[in-house]
């Protein structure tokens, strides 16, 4: 495997860069961190109007919701990579239909996580932000919005966590992410396919457990810091919320 | 061509036939593994039990891997890497009998019992240590606690988190197509290819796929209702 | 200043509040005491519209709190609210929770904002905690910077729900010293209080409430010693026999 690694590290890391686009596990991490920032605009508009008193509002999140979350995220990605040219005309990269698909997978699921948090704040805060005659809007900036986000860092990160495991579906769709890359690596050798494939869970394994023992620490610490002030929740999985069937 | 014509089409004579045995398939893929995984679950469980730092080292291993590689890779390290180290006779075994559908079924089983194993261990944590005391003063033995006191209420505890598994596994089935399984999304692309109704054959699918979705998900809110009048808590 | 009108308020079925009718002057100080489940709380919920009504209405220098919503918030910009539990925005420090008011309702500068706020905690009694953290202070120290927040909005009127049940005993009294010194300038505040020394020493009015209803409305001395309802009678005999 280190021969592997020696021969084909570069491909791994960065694809083909610089004589081709780039790859790898770059591309990889660029393609969630990308998706990942741009779902969270989604995300906080869902996780708003899924707590709403607007009733339309709140049904049109909750429908959107339940349908992104009762189908594969590979479904979602094939609907996007044939069906955007057809309805557009515009013929898109793999790169781009990865970003959309997973920013309409996230925002479902990172909208959970802003509404478990939102709720989490505890309601006496919002009587008194409107009894000071605070409008809706300036309530949640100021006094919810704050808070729920920074509670609710940990399900932020554990959600980067599955989206980087989710660019490797970009493989099918040919984008040189490090999956892709490890698929090339495997058809040129031939005879190691184990030692290929091995290596590539070891990447992800690397990258993902770093990123989960982060997020691990910091629930620690918030929990440290509001077990500190006499909170009545103790329970963090009151608020890490228990998010339907996430693709893995 | 109007939307509807093509629907019709794709459901009927060989398409719809295709279409069935897709579902039939993952459904297979789904019911197999989701047993299997509980069952596993339960032994990764009993060896965390065992005394001895090993053990636990050993499981959290497993479950780490399992929980930090994407479900995509772990069926390629089945299916493309693991054959490379059996001996040839027990490969062409395998290849004859349906190589993709039992690689499928060992990959997600092993994936989801990572999850499970999981869930049943804090569904244990959340017990009161009340409960094993109590059982104990009754006079139950070590694995009479365990079977009459503390599982059924770890399992009940765990409910929902079983049941976003379940839901999860469901929809992790579909990854299955790319080692050459011939489950629902492996069917649809074919068809999809060979008639190019694109929006009809993914309707098709993103219809079977909510609705057995929604079908678990409205399973576990009934499973909860029950079980909190159950407790009465 | 404030006036209930036939204020009807049901919980489904449950009737919540029973045809009020009660009047508020300015610079007049109201406590309203009665027994658990009497609706109190309710009654003063419904003045800034933390509680809906059902039927009739309530002004505030003569306008109508349960109309349209448009002007909603500045109406509750002009009534400051104490909480049992405080309510302090904990991610902020006490000086920017006194601020945060003034700030983003009445648009004031930072500058303004902050020499206020500095002002009302040293009113109070906490400017040496303006940069700490609401949940470094004490219940009663907390309270006090709740009383601060409320007045930086400079309301007329000021509506306190039990503003000091969820304390501990030897803290009540610094949050009530506070009340008394506003009362004594004159704020015209409604108090829900089961503190009936505090009701003695500064009321104007005592409005006993039981099962939704104003049963009983005295000049404190008259309460005290003469009440003329006989649940307000219980009540106040519960309240010796401790």
């Amino acid at each position: 495997m280190l021969d592997i690694l020696h021969d084909y590290g570069p491909l791994l890391l960065i694809g083909q860069y610089p004589q081709g686009p780039l790859g790898g596990l770059a591309l990889t991490i660029i393609l969630a961190l990308v998706s990942l920032i741009a779902s969270f605009p989604i995300a906080i508009c869902i996780g708003l109007a899924r707590t709403s008193s607007i009733a339309p509002l709140r049904n049109a999140a909750l429908a959107y919701t339940y349908v992104v979350r009762a189908i594969p995220l590979l479904l979602l990605i094939f609907w996007t990579y044939f069906v955007i040219p057809l309805v557009t005309g515009y013929n898109i990269s793999g790169t781009v239909t990865m970003v959309v698909a997973l920013v309409v997978y996230e925002g479902a699921y990172l909208g959970e996580v802003v509404r478990a948090g939102i709720n989490a704040v505890p309601k006496g805060q919002v009587e008194a932000a409107r009894a000071m005659g605070m409008s809706y809007s300036q309530c949640m900036r100021k006094v919810v919005l704050p808070q729920a986000l920074f509670n609710m860092l940990p399900s932020i990160l554990n959600q980067f966590i599955m989206i980087t495991k989710n660019t490797s579906l970009a493989y099918l769709i040919g984008t040189q992410e490090v999956t892709f890359a490890a698929y090339q690596i495997n058809n040129q050798l031939l005879t190691q396919p184990f030692q290929v494939y091995a290596l590539l869970a070891g990447f992800y394994f690397v990258l993902c457990f770093s990123l989960s023992r982060l997020a691990n620490w910091l629930e620690r610490s918030i929990e440290r810091k509001r077990a500190g002030v006499a909170s009545h929740r103790t329970n963090s999985e009151a608020e890490q919320p228990v998010l339907l069937g996430q693709a893995k | 061509m109007s939307i509807f014509n093509g629907f019709a089409s794709l459901l009927q004579g060989d398409y719809l036939h295709a279409f069935l045995g897709g579902m039939a398939l993952t459904l297979e893929l789904f019911v197999i593994s989701a047993v299997l995984a509980f069952l596993l679950a339960c032994v990764l469980m009993a060896i965390r039990l065992v005394p001895g730092r090993a053990t636990d080292v050993l499981v959290s291993a497993y479950v780490e891997y399992h929980r930090n590689v994407p479900s995509l890779v772990q069926l390629f390290v089945w299916y493309f890497g693991v054959p490379q180290l059996l001996p040839a006779s027990t490969q062409n075994l395998i290849n004859d009998n349906g190589g993709e559908v039992i690689f499928a079924i060992i990959a997600l089983t092993l994936n989801a019992a990572a999850y499970v194993s999981e869930d049943l261990r804090s569904g244990f944590r959340s017990l009161p240590s009340g409960q094993t005391e109590a059982s104990r003063a009754l006079g139950l033995g070590y694995v009479q606690t365990l079977r009459k006191v503390l599982i059924p209420q770890a399992i009940w505890a765990s409910a929902p988190s079983l049941v976003n598994q379940t839901l999860g596994l469901f929809k992790t089935t579909a990854l299955a197509m790319a080692i050459g399984t011939a489950e629902l999304m492996y069917i649809t692309r074919q068809i999809e290819g060979e008639t190019y109704m694109t929006f009809q054959t993914f309707a098709v699918a993103s219809l079977f796929y909510l609705l057995g979705s929604w079908a678990i998900m409205l399973c576990g809110s009934l499973l909860q209702q029950r079980n909190q009048s159950r407790m009465a808590r | 200043m404030i006036e209930f009108k036939d204020v009807n308020k049901w919980y489904g079925d449950y009737r919540a509040l029973h045809d009020i009718n009660e009047h508020v002057s300015a610079g007049e100080v109201v406590v309203v005491c009665g027994p658990s489940g009497s609706g109190k709380s309710t009654l003063i919920r419904t003045v800034n519209r933390l509680e809906e009504i059902q039927a009739g209405n309530i002004r505030i220098s003569g306008e109508e709190v349960h109309g349209s919503r448009k002007h909603l918030n500045t109406l509750r910009s002009r009534v400051g609210f104490v909480f049992q539990q405080f309510n302090l925005f904990p991610h902020m420090s006490v000086l920017d929770n006194v601020m945060i008011g003034p700030m983003t309702v009445l648009g004031r500068s930072k500058a303004d904002a902050a020499n206020k706020g500095r002002e009302l905690l040293a009113k109070v009694g906490l400017a040496h905690k303006a940069d700490a953290m609401p949940l470094q202070l004490s219940g009663g120290q907390q309270q006090r910077v709740a009383i601060a927040r409320a007045l930086a909005m400079e309301p007329p009127v000021m509506l306190f729900d039990e503003p000091t049940s969820a304390l501990d005993p030897e803290m009540v009294g610094e949050v009530l010293q506070v009340m008394k010194d506003l009362a004594a300038e004159g704020m015209t505040m409604i108090c829900v209080t089961h503190e009936m020394g505090f009701a003695r020493e500064v009321a104007d009015r005592i409005w006993f409430m039981d099962a939704g209803q104003v049963l009983e409305r005295a000049v404190p001395e008259v309460f005290f010693t003469t009440p003329q309802h006989p649940r307000a009678a219980k009540f106040i005999a519960d309240i010796r026999g401790h």
